[in-house]
């Protein structure tokens, strides 16, 4: 405490801080990029590692054989989803009956607020299929949960039938302890949603159910839930997909019980899509592991569910999806091989005492046996939120405050009293009004937008998104108008400190739910809010903060991710992603309870505007 | 002084009322950080219910308030939304008069009412519109300072008996509310002089007799002693280990069952123990004393809710003339602001998302608490200082000559 109650030396740190104020900001900054980047060089991270007791060895015996068998009930399944234009109903529910499940459906329909053009759907209406197997072992509390989608087209049938194929086998084995549910879920997150609201018995989206309470179930608790994505007969790899609404995750148990096993079948597995390699000394061996961390960055950060496992999480169910890839011709592995391994996992699922709460539930992985837990990533963060309270003590040195003037306590006169409340007041209110004008407006006005230009609801949508963000840019002029004095110099250092403020307590608690987000935001935000000031040259600045603004750090989000994932876009083509991806949020938010879009818009947005204000100070 | 007053209070009326019937309400009457187990508000609805039915209602482990806070809800169940839109009041009030008060003995400071807005309303914010009985206890305390300033010893005597009574605690406010009545009658604290007893037994006869008096009265509304172990009994000995913005319920909830006895002791005194350095150093100040002893309370108490902070928060604008004489002002606002953001954000991550756990939040207390400590101390620090300037001169030379910094070791 001595630093804090010994003048002498807090005045010699005061005046270091402030002294050597940009310097010490540039390097936290440089740091936090080299620390982000060096979490994807190998010796730097942890070897995962099984912690949950109960799943700990793999003395399981796999038998399922039945591959042939899931390759025809596949087709059969196509054949009759061809016919029926959609869900299966009744095949399905025979198909389960005759493997001994408890059938039951659940219909629910949904109205998107505008039309979704990406899967083309407006009115939604559905049915989920599923079918419990009860356990013979234990009290029926506790249950796991296996999911097929069924999407229209070709896709996802060899999933639904290895569901119906391991239905039929794990009806034959005496050793499960918790009730297994088979789940064929329509129209993929909005039938997922409807289902886990029907046993959960909420209803926070407004998903229409047909029979809104499933009294079959008597809410006994799901340890964890397991979606299947196979597309093809011929399955080279398998790609495991972690991240869930908001950014969330599973516990890294889930992700290292699959790699267990991919490692006991000979299975080839990936992450983002991308192989483990071993060179992680040479520069491709780094290069590679530093895109696959940033692809799952990316994917974190836009707070979207990537598979049907996502909504999952936020009932506190550990989930995955694992996607079947046919790409790299070398291996093949049949169907059977799959169905192993799945078999593998629900045993050792099986075996679980509790839930699994023993391994990390805030990770990013480099590769699948490498994780970068919480305590390493934070820091790279940290040294970001640094810089805006380092820039935020400068201020309030600067404003001449008592508590750290100099002469410490002894002022000469009675200050000048300072910028009125409401000079400080009318930017931070007027950049809210726009960010809930940002947040309401373009759902709400839809109807007026088409009416008035020749455009789809989609897009009117999102161009009014657009526009009312390009017209907040105008603000400056007219809050100035709407002050009646003149911008004082202490005016501006007051906005600018509240809102150096706000960004940093806004920034630490988006980390701390989805660190990538944080990350992401603060990496654009941090360099030009912490060096704003009405002084800099207006134009080169202003095309500096526009081009560090949130919209423009999403459409390089776009840009990189698409060169990540090795399909580069061109401007336009990358124009016409960027609109659906804000579509996109726009939906998610609607439909599943997303927060990054409310988030960008009411928050990080007029906290940007203040900053935009201050440009403009005069 | 009375006009804006009375407008700030129109305000004030306004934004609660409205406060009230937004949906926020039911929002914020659950949150940890602003009902505790003692003042919950369906705590008292379940204690109601048992007792229009007959039953002790005491005898489950539900309900731990007084009996007599059981009976004025009894009479008054219907009204009291407007029991607890009213009982902030005091202290908003009192704030404001003791502003003025101090500001008229001394002189310092220009308009203040500005920073009364501006300090009351953030902070009270969360717990006015709690919908629990802490308003109550806040306007207990308050009145009884109130009534302590203006001197009249008989109705101190009997509210802080009723603090006491309500939880304890403010049984560490006797010593600055005698310290004060007996500045204000010119009685010097001698141990010699009989006066000083004299009017030192007159005041705990009065206090303790008014205790007496009411927990008698609890115990013949009631007809038996349940209640001692269910509410004191409760509040000593910290059962109930719901995660709040204390220090408790983490220690206690990891320890082993046979030292608890010791670290209950070891934590409990904490509340108590510092009464007697703080009256010795703080005996020529006992208002400032009482502000003192109340954030010791708020911090250390077994159950603290946003409303116990909230209480001392409003008492600040009062010692708005040490403003410039704090030196981590702008650390602990930092703290205070980033703490208030980050309980509700880690108690999502714990409770609803399920990855963070409790460690996580706990984190957070413990950064809130340190936050309150060094507010507190700093504030404790510019009042001594103030004094030292007051008889030294503002600007302080060393023998030689040159310029001095005090400094506290």
């Amino acid at each position: 405490m001595g630093l804090l109650s010994d003048p002498n030396r807090r005045k010699a740190l005061t005046n270091l801080l402030t002294r050597l104020n940009a310097p010490i900001c540039m390097v936290c900054y440089l740091a936090a990029i080299v620390w982000f980047m060096g979490l994807a060089f190998e010796p730097f991270t942890l070897r995962t590692y099984m912690s949950e007791n109960a799943m700990g060895s793999t003395m399981v015996e796999e038998r399922f054989s039945s591959g042939e068998r899931a390759l025809s009930l596949a087709k059969e399944f196509d054949a009759h989803k061809r016919k029926a234009g959609g869900m299966p109903v009744e095949w399905l529910v025979k198909a389960m009956q005759a493997r001994g499940l408890e059938v039951f459906t659940q219909s629910f329909s949904r109205k998107l607020p505008f039309p979704d053009e990406n899967k083309e759907r407006y009115m939604v209406r559905g049915t989920n299929v599923y079918g419990i197997l009860r356990a013979p072992r234990a009290p029926r509390t506790e249950a796991l949960v296996i999911t097929a989608p069924c999407s229209p087209g070709n896709s996802d049938n060899q999933a639904v039938g290895l569901l119906l194929a391991l239905a039929q086998y794990f009806r034959n084995q005496i050793f499960w302890a918790k009730d297994i549910i088979f789940l064929v879920n329509e129209h993929d997150l909005i039938g997922m949603q409807a289902w886990l609201e029907g046993y959960h018995h909420t209803n926070i989206t407004g998903v229409k159910l047909k029979n809104y309470l499933m009294t079959q179930f008597h809410n006994w608790s799901i340890q964890a839930a397991l979606s299947l994505e196979l597309s093809s007969d011929v399955i080279t790899s398998l790609d495991l997909i972690l991240e869930g609404l908001n950014g969330q995750l599973p516990n890294l148990d889930l992700a290292n019980l699959f790699y267990a096993f991919c490692q006991k079948l000979g299975v080839l597995c990936t992450i983002q899509g991308k192989l483990q390699r071993n060179d992680w000394d040479t520069a491709e061996g780094y290069t590679h592991a530093a895109q696959t961390m940033m692809l799952m960055v990316l994917k974190q950060a836009c707070g979207r569910s990537w598979g049907d496992h996502g909504l999952f999480l936020r009932y506190h169910i550990e989930a995955a999806s694992i996607r079947g890839i046919n790409g790299f011709r070398h291996y093949k592995m049949d169907v059977a091989t799959i169905g192993r391994l799945l078999e593998g996992m629900v045993r050792k699922l099986n075996n679980l005492l509790e839930r699994l709460h023993q391994s990390y539930f805030f990770y990013l992985l480099p590769s699948l046996s490498r994780f970068v837990s919480i305590g390493y990533y934070m820091p790279a963060f940290g040294l970001l939120a640094v810089i805006l309270l380092l820039r935020a003590l400068d201020l309030w040195v600067n404003l001449g405050a008592p508590a750290l003037e100099a002469v410490d306590g002894v002022t000469e006169a009675e200050q000048p009293s300072g910028p009125g409340v409401l000079t400080v007041l009318t930017p931070v209110v007027i950049s809210h009004l726009t960010g809930v004008a940002l947040y309401l407006l373009p759902v709400h006005l839809q109807e007026m937008a088409v009416e008035h230009f020749p455009v789809s609801e989609t897009e009117a949508v999102v161009l009014t998104a657009v526009a009312i963000y390009t017209a907040g840019l105008a603000l400056p002029h007219n809050t100035q108008r709407l002050l009646s004095g003149e911008g004082t110099e202490q005016g501006w250092k007051v906005l600018k400190l509240t809102a150096l403020l706000y960004l940093a307590v806004l920034l630490g608690c988006t980390a701390l739910i989805n660190f990538s987000l944080g990350f992401v935001l603060a990496v654009t935000l941090v360099p030009i809010t912490a060096s704003m000031t009405p002084h800099m040259p207006k134009a080169l600045s202003a095309l500096a903060m526009v081009l560090l603004s949130p919209a423009f750090t999403i459409l390089y989000c776009v840009f990189i991710y698409q060169e990540l994932i090795e399909a580069p876009v061109s401007v336009g083509e990358g124009w016409m992603l960027f609109l659906s991806v804000i579509s996109q949020g726009i939906l998610d938010h609607a439909l599943y309870g997303s927060l990054v879009y409310p988030l960008l818009a009411l928050f990080i947005y007029p906290c940007w505007l203040m900053f935009w204000n201050i440009l403009f100070w005069s | 002084m009375a006009a804006p007053l009375t407008l700030l209070l129109i305000v004030a009326v306004t934004i609660r009322a409205v406060l009230f019937r937004s949906s926020l309400a039911e929002l914020i009457s659950e949150r940890v950080e602003v009902v505790s187990p003692l003042n919950a508000w369906k705590r008292v609805v379940e204690g109601l219910a048992l007792l229009d039915l007959g039953v002790s209602p005491y005898s489950g482990d539900v309900f731990h308030e007084t009996p007599l806070m059981i009976y004025l809800f009894h009479f008054t169940v219907d009204y009291a939304e407007i029991v607890f839109m009213v009982s902030p009041y005091f202290v908003d009030c009192l704030s404001c008069l003791l502003a003025s008060l101090d500001r008229a003995k001394i002189a310092i400071g220009s308009n203040n009412l500005k920073s009364d807005l501006l300090f009351n309303f953030p902070g009270c914010l969360r717990h006015i519109i709690s919908f629990s009985t802490c308003g109550l206890n806040n306007a207990i305390i308050a009145l009884f300072i109130f009534c302590t300033l203006k001197g009249s010893a008989l109705l101190s005597g009997i509210l802080l008996a009723l603090a006491t009574y309500q939880s304890i605690y403010p049984l560490t406010l006797f010593a600055p509310a005698l310290l004060f009545f007996l500045q204000r009658l010119y009685i010097p604290v001698n141990l010699r002089r009989s006066s000083f007893w004299c009017f030192t037994l007159q005041y705990a006869f009065i206090y303790v007799g008014s205790l007496v008096v009411i927990t008698g009265l609890s115990f013949f509304l009631l007809g038996s002693w349940d209640f001692i172990p269910s509410v004191y009994g409760f509040i000593f000995s910290v059962p109930d280990l719901t995660p709040n913005i204390g220090l408790f319920w983490y220690f206690f909830a990891e320890m082993f069952e046979h030292f608890r006895l010791f670290f209950i002791c070891v934590f409990q005194i904490n509340v108590f123990f510092y009464t007697i350095p703080l009256s010795i150093k703080l005996k020529e100040h006992p208002v400032f004393l009482i502000f003192m002893q109340i954030a010791i309370i708020s911090i250390f108490k077994s159950y603290p809710t946003v409303g116990d902070v909230a209480l001392y928060m409003a008492f600040l604008p009062a010692w708005s003339h040490l403003y410039r004489f704090l030196r981590n002002i702008f650390l602990v606002s930092c703290v205070l602001l980033a703490c208030s953001a980050l309980f509700p954000v880690l108690w999502h991550l714990w409770i609803y998302a399920g990855s963070a756990n409790s460690n996580f939040y706990y984190a957070i207390t413990l950064l809130f608490n340190f936050g309150q400590i060094l507010l507190v101390s700093d504030y404790f620090y510019a009042y001594l200082r103030r004094e030292h300037h007051l008889t030294h001169g503002l600007y302080l030379k060393k023998k030689d000559g040159t310029e001095a910094t005090l400094v506290l070791k």
